[in-house]
């Protein structure tokens, strides 16, 4: 059997890739590196569930009460109970220095008020400029002050206990909404690090060709536009699936992340992906006429996938027009397929018009590089 | 099938409405060396790069090997050698992978040993694991001849193959071009600025300002430039230089050692010229204008004709 001529011409140029990069040993380690780094980076610091705020508390009362308020905030993890204060302005200096996120206020006569049924006010003070970081550890304050008070409040007490239905006797929810947040993020990180490493690396493949004088060489050569784009684009695509799967080794040993769907079905969404990703690269260096000029390009398409891909926001928030952006670039697409795989056991025909659209951008771009490879010096 | 490797008419060449070639008829017969000569910028590369396919010209036509070169230059690029005037080789590759690589690209079938059988012809066995960004610019060179010949074209291109190389690797480079041109019948159009060089070439044509202006034999190309040439020796010859530039009939002079070349067309000016300088204890004496003279000289009026013309 012989094997025919573009297979040959595309399998000469992959093995001189091959060999360029393993000659490039920096490039190569920072390929595999960079995932494993920006995962660890961003799976640890992207956290809209924020914990351990620094709290500060002016309490003009003392009992065995408010000790074990008090102790239920500290002990729910989202407050951290490090400073004291004994003066109204040295409270309100404390937050709007930015020293504290929280003051909890602890009235004069609170015990005696509580024990005497007249329900006494506990006031929190939030710096709310940051709401997020404020808002989930409020929306527990609640529960913590009825469930610290619920041990104290019994015996000849527990009729003063402040709510009549019953509170959630862990402070400390089951469902843990911090990891919920990287369930989320981490999946979507695995497509953001494959976009970024794939399209800027096969970007400036052409680019640098022309760069070091290669391009003339190559072009009286008997290689043809889709020879050189398959050889060119092919060692990647294996970059990507190591890439892949150290990630998805971080996500579940690291950070937990379950994986409830299909394996085949979430390969199938990757090659997908990644083949768009390296087809849009490719036809960026059929573009581009330098490799400063490639990574330009690279990062002008990065940003959009980040901030409207549903990444960094919520896709449904997003008005009309920045959804339909959206829903043009690989990274949105993929990340419901990624998504919906590792969380929800997504099957094919809920991901087909995910499939479809990744299918239809690889093909558009690669139109593109064909289009755009220059096959003469003019 | 033409008897002629390269046969072109017409060639024209323009960048953004500049003319960077005009005109350019060349035939080429099969077997023969041509030296392509000419100053830097006179379009001796853009010609190159229209026969070799990598790029369109503007009008013309021709053949290389019997193909057009408009519409079939994937079957001129499979069975022709290209050879650039700036290395552009892999430099992170050793040479045996760049061999390789053209090979594969050849669709040689036994890439390995055609590999080693090219590297040893060349003698660069003791280099084919070394880098080609490391080489020294004679083997880097050693190294582009094997790779565009290795696939055994019909017809070479080769783009001042030689500058930046010793004279020991520029006698070797021809020794290997004369052997294949002979063993196989191969064909090769190499443009040079070396005279020893145009010297070795069967025929060579010169490009001034994107013309080709001058065909032949160097014999032929010193005897058409109707060339008269003395040279001046003895102690001060040096100082009449600037005298002689301004004399009538003296269209170039040139220092060759303590002695001094003093040229032109009209040999009853020039002679009268030479008449009023003489004086004791320089010698005057004819002789035999090298083909640099001729050159110069064919510069020097390409010059003149394209400044009336323009």
């Amino acid at each position: 059997m012989t094997i025919p001529g573009w297979i040959r011409r595309s399998g000469a140029i992959f093995l001189k890739e091959l060999t360029q990069m393993r000659r490039d040993r920096l490039t190569f380690a920072a390929m595999l590196a960079i995932p494993v780094i920006q995962l660890v980076f961003f799976g640890y610091a992207i956290n809209s569930d924020p914990r351990h705020l620094p709290t500060a508390v002016h309490a003009e009362d003392s009992s065995p009460i408010v000790r074990s308020l008090l102790h239920g905030f500290q002990n729910s993890g989202y407050f951290d109970l490090s400073r004291t204060c004994d003066a109204l302005p040295d409270c309100d200096h404390l937050l709007s220095s930015g020293e504290v996120t929280f003051v909890i206020h602890i009235p004069v006569g609170f015990t005696a008020a509580l024990v005497a049924g007249r329900r006494p006010e506990l006031l929190i003070e939030a710096d709310a400029s940051d709401p997020v970081a404020a808002s989930s550890a409020l929306g527990y304050a609640e529960s913590i002050v009825s469930s610290a008070l619920r041990n104290d409040l019994t015996g000849s007490l527990a009729g003063l206990q402040v709510g009549r239905e019953p509170y959630g006797l862990v402070i400390h929810p089951r469902y843990n909404p911090e990891k919920k947040t990287q369930y989320n993020i981490i999946p979507g990180l695995l497509g953001v690090i494959l976009t970024m490493t794939l399209v800027m690396i096969t970007a400036i493949g052409m680019t640098r060709e022309v760069e070091r004088g290669t391009m003339e060489n190559l072009l009286v050569l008997p290689a043809r536009p889709g020879e050189v784009m398959i050889g060119k684009i092919a060692p990647y695509l294996g970059i990507g699936a190591v890439q892949t799967v150290l990630i998805l080794i971080a996500a579940n040993f690291l950070f937990g992340v379950p994986f409830s769907g299909s394996v085949e079905i979430l390969a199938l969404g990757l090659i997908n992906f990644a083949l768009a990703n390296l087809a849009l690269g490719f036809s960026f260096s059929t573009i581009a006429r330098t490799q400063l000029q490639a990574i330009q390009m690279t990062f002008l398409f990065f940003l959009p996938s980040i901030l409207l891909s549903g990444f960094m926001f919520p896709f449904r928030g997003m008005p009309g027009w920045a959804r339909g952006i959206g829903e043009l670039l690989p990274l949105t697409h993929f990340l419901r397929v990624v998504r919906g795989v590792m969380l929800k056991d997504a099957s094919i025909r809920d991901l087909q018009t995910d499939f479809l659209a990744l299918l239809a951008f690889t093909i558009f771009v690669t139109g593109i590089a064909m289009f755009r490879y220059r096959r003469t010096m003019d | 099938m033409s008897e002629f490797a390269i046969d072109v008419h017409g060639l024209r060449k323009e960048f953004g409405g500049k003319i960077a070639v005009e005109n350019v008829d060349l035939q080429l017969p099969k077997g023969e060396v041509w030296g392509f000569l000419g100053p830097n910028g006179s379009g001796k590369t853009t010609t190159i790069r229209m026969l070799s396919g990598l790029l369109s010209p503007t009008a013309g036509t021709g053949t290389a090997l019997g193909y057009d070169i408009l519409t079939e230059s994937e079957e001129i690029k499979a069975r022709m050698g290209y050879m650039t005037q700036k290395f552009s080789f892999w430099t992170d590759l050793t040479v045996r992978e760049n061999l390789e690589f053209v090979a594969r690209l050849h669709l040689i079938d036994d890439v390995a040993s055609v590999v080693s059988a090219t590297i040893r012809t060349l003698d660069l066995q003791d280099r084919q694991d070394q880098l080609a960004g490391t080489l020294s610019g004679g083997w880097q060179q050693r190294l582009a001849l094997a790779a565009v010949t290795m696939h055994g074209p019909d017809l070479l291109l080769l783009d001042e193959p030689t500058s930046g190389v010793d004279p020991l690797a520029r006698r070797d480079f021809w020794d290997q071009i004369h052997r294949m041109t002979e063993e196989r019948n191969m064909t090769a159009l190499v443009s040079t600025h070396y005279m020893d060089e145009a010297e070795r070439c069967d025929q060579v044509v010169y490009m001034s300002r994107g013309r080709l202006v001058a065909k032949g034999t160097v014999a032929e190309m010193i005897a058409n430039s109707g060339l008269v040439t003395f040279r001046a020796d003895g102690p001060g010859v040096r100082k009449l230089m600037a005298a002689l530039k301004r004399a009538s009939g003296v269209e170039h002079v040139a220092y060759f050692g303590a002695a001094l070349h003093v040229s032109g067309t009209d040999r009853s000016l020039i002679e009268r010229t030479i008449g009023e300088l003489r004086s004791q204890n320089i010698e005057w004496r004819e002789v035999v204008p090298n083909l640099e003279d001729a050159f110069i000289a064919l510069t020097q009026k390409a010059g003149v004709a394209g400044e009336r013309s323009a």
